[in-house]
């Protein structure tokens, strides 16, 4: 947490952890995905379920999935722009455990098939948590450059990534880990201290053991 | 440099770096970042040109959506051409908080300090003060680095979310940040700039998030008006050489243990207090 997440940010009313703090969920979902969903369903809890409307949370967790910012004025019209851009849409509640009150689960799909299922949270002052990636737990606030890597749960997987990032002089400031189960498929998160290079992803990308890597860039996300 | 777990040590390594405060503040957080003191120092005078702007996009005749608040603000400004009974200096600062939650309420681009519900405190009382006083903006930029010195503190040691620790973490931070603002301004101490945030937040402590039909509206509007006068009041208090008995760390510490105490329906949930209501439940949300 910085100065500006005390002061700021500057943004659509009327509320930040339920306008801002959702527009944001939406945007990096959007990014986790590599694109915008052709189709996105989101189920809400707690206090996002029960104030979400008069808070305009849903119409911001679509211009967030739209890449609106949290300043745009467009944000309260986000509907339209999702029919004219070809985005379906649908929300229900849902009942998660052990989250924050103000919390999401966003469903996507790609026109190609492609599934990701985010889960994510908004305690405050329009910052953000991602607590779930397809199933698995995480803890990441996209305040920093983020690497996700699925990978199959085998020796030597976090090594050979984090000696590829070490190789690009990327620092790691966290690293978080994840499974299914024993053998299974597994999630790294890594928040770096610098931009990761497309080059080290490609190079990540190429190593034994690796599903999926995503790259959370924080310029691209401005 | 300042770690932002507590006032204590804020104002310890403040006297240690023999620096001011806003500068530490601003310094620790550079460094923390890795970013320049030009990249920090020009973001924090876009907050302020936003505030200003949003303050100045304030139309009296609009309303919120669901037609609950707006031009209370309007009214202010308009009885403020008569004899008040807060003066001058008071009665822009409750037409200047009244204006920012209504434009807050309205969809408008705001400035959230430290929520959007919040938003109108800090303006209020800083804008209010600059029209007054004549401070310039060089000395706001500073009181902006305090406010938000305090207010990561109290984000870091309880809480800046309504759903979390209620409205003491809205319209209470933003109080007990606008405190310490104003002691800047007015040229005072850390200490009773560390003061005037504990006085605050003890003023409003309790304070809970209950507003109807779950909107940013009622009573929230009205809240940035009384927590721009709590800081109008604690600051003068600080200046005078009051302090607060219970060390400002400690009434933080009870702020959250009082947040978590909250049932959930005081909780921003919109279904306790004034939400609950004969008034507030006509304006409750349905459940899906």
């Amino acid at each position: 947490m910085n100065l500006f997440d005390i002061l700021g940010p500057i943004m659509v009313g009327p509320s930040s952890s339920h306008t801002a703090g959702a527009v944001r969920i939406g945007g990096m979902a959007r990014a986790l995905l590599g694109c915008q969903p052709d189709r996105a369903e989101l189920l809400l809890h707690g206090s996002f379920a029960s104030t979400g409307a008069g808070h305009g949370t849903y119409q911001a967790l679509i211009a967030g999935l739209l890449g609106l910012a949290p300043d745009d004025p467009d944000v309260p019209h986000s509907y339209e722009l999702a029919e004219r851009a070809g985005m379906r849409f649908s929300f229900a509640n849902v009942n998660l455990r052990d989250v924050h009150p103000n919390s999401v689960l966003i469903r996507m799909e790609t026109a190609d098939g492609r599934k990701m299922e985010i889960g994510a949270s908004s305690p405050g002052g329009g910052r953000i948590e991602v607590f779930q990636v397809d199933g698995l737990r995480t803890a990441f606030s996209g305040e920093l450059p983020t690497l996700l890597v699925r990978n199959n749960d085998q020796p030597g997987c976090v090594s050979r990534v984090t000696g590829a990032l070490a190789n690009g002089q990327i620092n790691v400031a966290s690293l978080q880990l994840s499974r299914g189960g024993r053998g299974g498929s597994a999630v790294m998160v890594i928040e770096c201290d610098e931009e990761i290079p497309w080059s080290t992803v490609e190079e990540i990308r190429a190593l034994p053991g690796i599903l999926q890597v995503t790259r959370y860039s924080l310029e691209e996300a401005k | 440099m300042i770690d932002f777990s507590s006032i204590e040590q804020m104002l310890e390594d403040t006297r240690r770096s023999g620096l001011q405060i806003w500068e530490n503040i601003m310094l620790s957080d550079c460094e923390q970042q890795g970013i320049s003191e030009e990249i920090s120092l020009s973001k924090m005078d876009r907050m302020l040109d936003a505030m200003i702007a949003a303050d100045a996009s304030y139309r009296a005749e609009e309303r919120s959506a669901s037609g609950l608040v707006g031009g209370d603000g309007g009214k202010m400004m308009e009885y403020a051409k008569g004899e008040t009974l807060c003066g001058d200096f008071l009665t822009d600062v409750m037409a200047s908080a009244l204006r920012m939650g209504e434009c807050n309420a309205c969809m408008k681009r705001i400035v959230a300090a430290p929520t959007a519900g919040a938003c109108g405190v800090l303006p209020a009382v800083l804008l209010a003060y600059h029209r007054h006083f004549g401070a310039d903006e060089k000395e706001l930029i500073r009181a902006l680095y305090v406010a938000a010195g305090f207010g990561m503190i109290i984000a870091n040691r309880a809480s800046i979310s309504g759903a979390e620790g209620g409205c003491q973490a809205e319209i209470g931070a933003a109080a007990a940040m606008a405190a310490p603002a104003l002691v800047q301004l007015m040229g005072g101490s850390p200490g009773q700039m560390a003061h005037a945030c504990a006085m605050s937040m003890k003023n409003l402590l309790g304070l809970v998030c209950d507003p109807v039909g779950g909107l940013v509206e009622v009573p929230c509007v009205k809240r940035n008006v009384i927590g721009a006068m709590d800081a109008v009041s604690t600051a003068q208090m600080a200046m005078a050489g009051i302090e607060s008995r219970v060390p400002p760390d400690q009434v933080l510490d009870a702020m959250r243990e009082v947040g978590e105490s909250l049932p959930p329906s005081l909780r921003e949930t919109g279904k306790g207090g004034l939400a609950a209501t004969h008034f507030g439940k006509q304006y409750a949300p349905r459940e899906e």
